[in-house]
């Protein structure tokens, strides 16, 4: 058996975990990243549209701060996040950017003067100041008050992930790639690292860590059509789920992207409707406004999407052969701009549908996006549960997101939770309190039951196919558990995927090979995918109510008197087919931001009970405070002032806001 | 009011073909292994990629097939392969646009994992290493509460521009230098160089650059073949760029202190 010993061990070579590494190293700790792929190949780069953080450089963005940031993302969580958590990422994301500044990402930059733009398909003359001539440009996003989002032109993704890939080399942060982990190794109580499996050669190795952290990105794999990379299968979350210990948070809500290419799912950027573009019927009509007159095609993403599909339902799709779709028109913004702002979307609309954006409308339809759920945590990135777990950006849930994610937070979150929890895993491997003797016995038997699991599968003569039992999952959560749901369809998909579990358990691969097998790697892995399917989709199910993403038609109201709650997912029996929920509460009296209405979206929510009193208790506070400056009032608000760690508690300078 | 696209995506026009795709098989683990072409029968539907056929091949046919796909959108630069003697993303290529018979083959020059699957993560970050491609910048700690340095806005772009490889290997795998070279960096690489030689964050001079790229494994290396710009799937200027940086280079073996020092 081979062994590696490391200090830091990290799943996953996306931004989230590059940057943590980093962290980490830089702090002097020794980092191995295990990454399935090359790491400038992870699923970071497809983030096309840009990173939200509040720069207030541009003219439209004069007035934007933490707290409207803030605020933007609570009201786009449906008040379903950790409001600290919140707090520390909108402190930390204009650091982030400044800091990839540094590192050499080109953010595009303002052009002093007037120039045009499309706003709400009204051409537009901006005017931006001379003293914000060459600071980083950001521009307009769904679900955001301010000009908020940073971006570099439409490769925001790819160049920040090169930058960041690029300093992980320059650190001597180590990458082993095509290296897969298949288990934590753990004793209930403590991670010690993971079993990994080379998928080259396929060599079990035992990965011992003084901490372990789960970077491995979302799971929209698990749905037929979804923007996100072939290796987005949620094998994190399961290696979390499958510890029996430690919980996932919220895995029930689940982002659709608006504007997903149809049928491909390859998506198309926000930026396009932030730039100006429309969405269209058959008939050529622009809808949005008819049903969110105030944002329109700019309300949040779980907003959009369930009105393009309502949309669609009653009859206003244009029909083809792979169903109904709907069209986003970004013509309107001439061929200058797409050409040089959305070039990636027109290569996109060549490449994949043969069609010139600048003369044609983009066939789209709502794509699975985003997995808001994760590896429940606390603000430091470590799970209660099982110390020396940590876990960042989209598999993570120290619950930035809640119930719906705002465009341009996911880019800004791996970053973001990078450098706080890379921070908070150097304090916790400095600690002497928790030095460990790392368990070779321990990490021998858990190899030995990760091989054994993978001879079972090479042995076994016939069985089910690997392949179809992962489309049938797809087939099930995207008939049952996507934009609408409703008590009968999740009953009868929670039933069909306990099946699937079942079969899966008897898995047969015909290909025999230990080493290079993509047979086999299907085989383990939907496995793991069907449990966290499940998990979905039982969480949904449970879920009474609509919050954010999270759409029930037969519970169609926001209900925080039942169900301002936080579901905790635990698999602790191997046998079961169904996971233990349980129902966190959040805190109303401890809010900054007390629930109320989003500003878009459906105006009927039931109130939490002590909702009335903590809102009188901040309108006090903020009257007693009257002329006190925005930091104090905030800390009064909600003590958020020793949570970050001390590199990161700066004040973020502006334009405006001098030091 | 602008007129409604009153054209579908032709992707959705209907034709009907039975593929041959001839796929050129070899595992270097397996010692009884010998390269050969297996030919697969696949019926075409509308829009589909390469990426969309070999799935269908190994979900259907043949379980065993080795190939790297991730974004599947054209962004990553995993799918790099040989398709009918040219280096493309396979994401990116529509069958519609490939004869009856298609033949599939590893990008050269790069380790062979299996089948279509080859090492170019490994190479990258050797090259990385080498080269160097990060920022050298005058402090080592910038402070990151203050307003960031001010770029023009031209310039912003114009890195961007350069900053756009996906490091695919197309360019590599085309290369006649790199058949002769093992140790030559590529188009990449000096596409690399040329991004960080106009960033003014690098503190890097042109003394600097010439020992990096200033011989034959660099751009003295390159015969002006043109085929990394032919088949660059970002459609990078790569021959500009070099022949930019060769003229940058030989000034500098020429007049290494330029200033007079």
């Amino acid at each position: 058996m081979k062994t590696i010993v490391t200090d830091v061990l990290v799943i996953g070579g996306g931004l989230a975990g590059l940057r943590t590494a980093i962290g980490a190293r830089r702090r002097g700790h020794a980092v191995i990243v295990l990454s399935l792929v090359p790491p400038k190949r992870s699923h970071s780069a497809a983030a096309q549209g840009g990173m939200q953080a509040s720069l207030a450089n541009v003219t439209k963005g004069i007035g934007d701060n933490e707290d409207v940031h803030f605020e933007d993302t609570v009201r786009g969580s449906d008040w379903g996040c950790d409001q600290v958590v919140a707090r520390m990422f909108v402190n930390t994301s204009p650091k982030a950017v400044r800091e990839l500044a540094a590192w050499g990402t080109p953010w595009s930059r303002i052009q002093r003067g007037e120039r045009e733009a499309v706003i709400n398909s009204q051409k537009v003359t901006i005017a931006e100041r001379d003293e914000a001539h060459g600071l980083i440009a950001q521009r307009d996003f769904g679900g955001t008050k301010k000009w908020r989002t940073c971006y570099v032109s439409d490769g925001t993704g790819h160049a920040m992930l090169y930058t960041t890939g690029d300093q992980a080399i320059r650190h001597g942060v180590e990458v082993r790639e095509r290296v897969e982990a298949l288990a934590l190794i753990h004793d209930g109580e403590r991670c010690y690292g993971a079993v990994a499996r080379n998928l080259v050669t396929g060599e079990l190795i035992a990965c011992l860590a003084r901490a372990t952290t789960i970077a491995t990105g979302g799971a929209g794999r698990l749905y037929r059509v979804t923007t996100n990379a072939v290796i987005c299968e949620g094998i994190g979350h399961a290696l979390a789920l499958e510890t029996g210990v430690a919980a996932l948070g919220n895995m029930e809500a689940v982002q659709f992207h608006p504007t997903g290419i149809f049928p491909a799912g390859i998506l198309v950027t926000e930026g396009c409707r932030g730039d100006g573009g429309l969405l269209r019927d058959v008939d050529g009509r622009r809808f949005m406004p008819d049903y969110e007159p105030e944002k329109k095609e700019l309300a949040s993403r779980d907003v959009v999407s369930r009105r393009m599909e309502e949309h669609i339902r009653r009859g206003k799709g244009v029909p083809t052969r792979f169903g109904p779709h709907l069209w986003l028109d970004i013509t309107l913004l001439g061929r200058g701009h797409i050409e040089h702002n959305l070039r990636e979307v027109k290569e996109i609309c060549e490449s994949f549908l043969g069609i010139d954006p600048v003369e044609q409308w983009i066939p789209v339809r709502p794509a699975q996006h985003y997995t808001m759920g994760g590896v429940r945590t606390r603000h430091t990135g470590e799970s209660p549960w099982l110390k020396g777990l940590f876990a960042a950006g989209e598999a993570a849930c120290w619950d930035l997101h809640g119930f719906n994610r705002l465009g341009g937070n996911s880019v800004a979150e791996t970053v973001v939770a990078g450098m706080i929890v890379g921070e908070f895993i150097s304090d916790f491997c400095d600690a002497p309190e928790n030095n460990v003797d790392l368990p070779m016995s321990l990490a021998r038997a858990f190899v030995a039951r990760e091989e054994s699991k993978l001879k079972a599968l090479l042995a076994r003569p016939g069985g089910e196919n690997a392949f179809r039992l992962l489309a049938e999952t797809q087939e099930t959560m995207t008939r049952f558990v996507g934009i609408f749901r409703e008590a009968d369809g999740l009953e009868e998909g929670v039933t069909h995927l306990q099946r699937l579990l079942q079969r899966s358990r008897d898995i047969g691969v015909t290909g025999k090979s230990w080493g290079n097998n993509p047979e086999l790697v299907a085989a383990y892995r939907v496995q793991r995918m069907v449990k966290l399917a499940i998990t979905i989709a039982y969480g949904a199910h449970q879920r009474t109510e609509s919050r954010g993403a999270h759409f029930r038609e037969d519970f169609p109201r926001r209900n925080d008197r039942e169900w301002l709650k936080r579901t905790l997912a635990f698999w602790p029996d191997e046998a079961a087919t169904l996971p233990h929920l349980r129902h966190e509460p959040l805190d109303v009296a401890k809010m900054e931001l007390p629930p109320g209405w989003r500003g878009y979206g459906m105006k009927n929510h039931v109130d939490h009970p002590d909702t009335a009193a903590r809102q009188s208790e901040v309108e006090a506070i903020r009257a007693r405070m009257k002329g006190r400056d925005r930091f104090d009032i905030q800390e009064a608000l909600m003590p958020c002032r020793d949570k970050l760690p001390a590199s990161l508690t700066g004040r973020n300078e502006r334009l405006g806001e001098p030091l | 009011m602008h007129a409604p696209a009153p054209v579908p995506a032709p992707v959705l026009a209907s034709r009907r073909r039975t593929l041959a795709i001839d796929v050129l098989r070899y595992d270097p683990q397996a010692p009884a292994s010998q390269p050969a072409l297996q030919r697969y029968l696949l019926e075409e539907v509308d829009g589909m990629t390469l990426f969309i056929a070999l799935n269908e091949i190994r979900e259907r046919q043949d379980p065993t097939l080795r190939f790297d796909f991730v974004c599947r959108a054209g962004i990553c630069g995993s799918c790099a392969m040989v398709v009918n003697g040219r280096p493309r993303l396979a994401c990116r290529t529509l069958t519609r646009d490939l004869p009856d018979r298609v033949v599939l083959a590893p990008l050269p020059f790069f380790d062979l994992i299996g089948d279509l699957s080859v090492n170019t993560g490994k190479w990258m970050r050797g090259m990385s290493e080498r080269l160097e491609t990060w920022i050298h910048e005058r402090e080592r700690e910038v402070d990151i509460t203050r307003i960031e340095e001010r770029m023009e806005p031209e310039l912003a772009a114009a890195i961007y521009e350069l900053d756009r490889c996906v490091e695919c290997g197309c360019c590599v795998a085309a290369c006649g230098t790199a058949r002769m070279r093992e140790d030559f960096v590529g188009a990449v690489g000096m596409g690399k160089i040329a991004r960080f030689r106009l960033d003014p964050r690098d503190t890097r001079d042109d003394g600097d650059y010439y020992e990096l790229i200033g011989d034959d494994n660099g751009v003295f290396g390159c015969m002006s073949l043109l085929a990394c710009h032919d088949v660059c799937p970002k459609s990078l200027p790569l021959e500009t760029w070099i022949a930019f940086l060769r003229r940058r280079m030989v000034l500098q073996a020429a007049d290494p202190f330029p200033s007079g020092g």
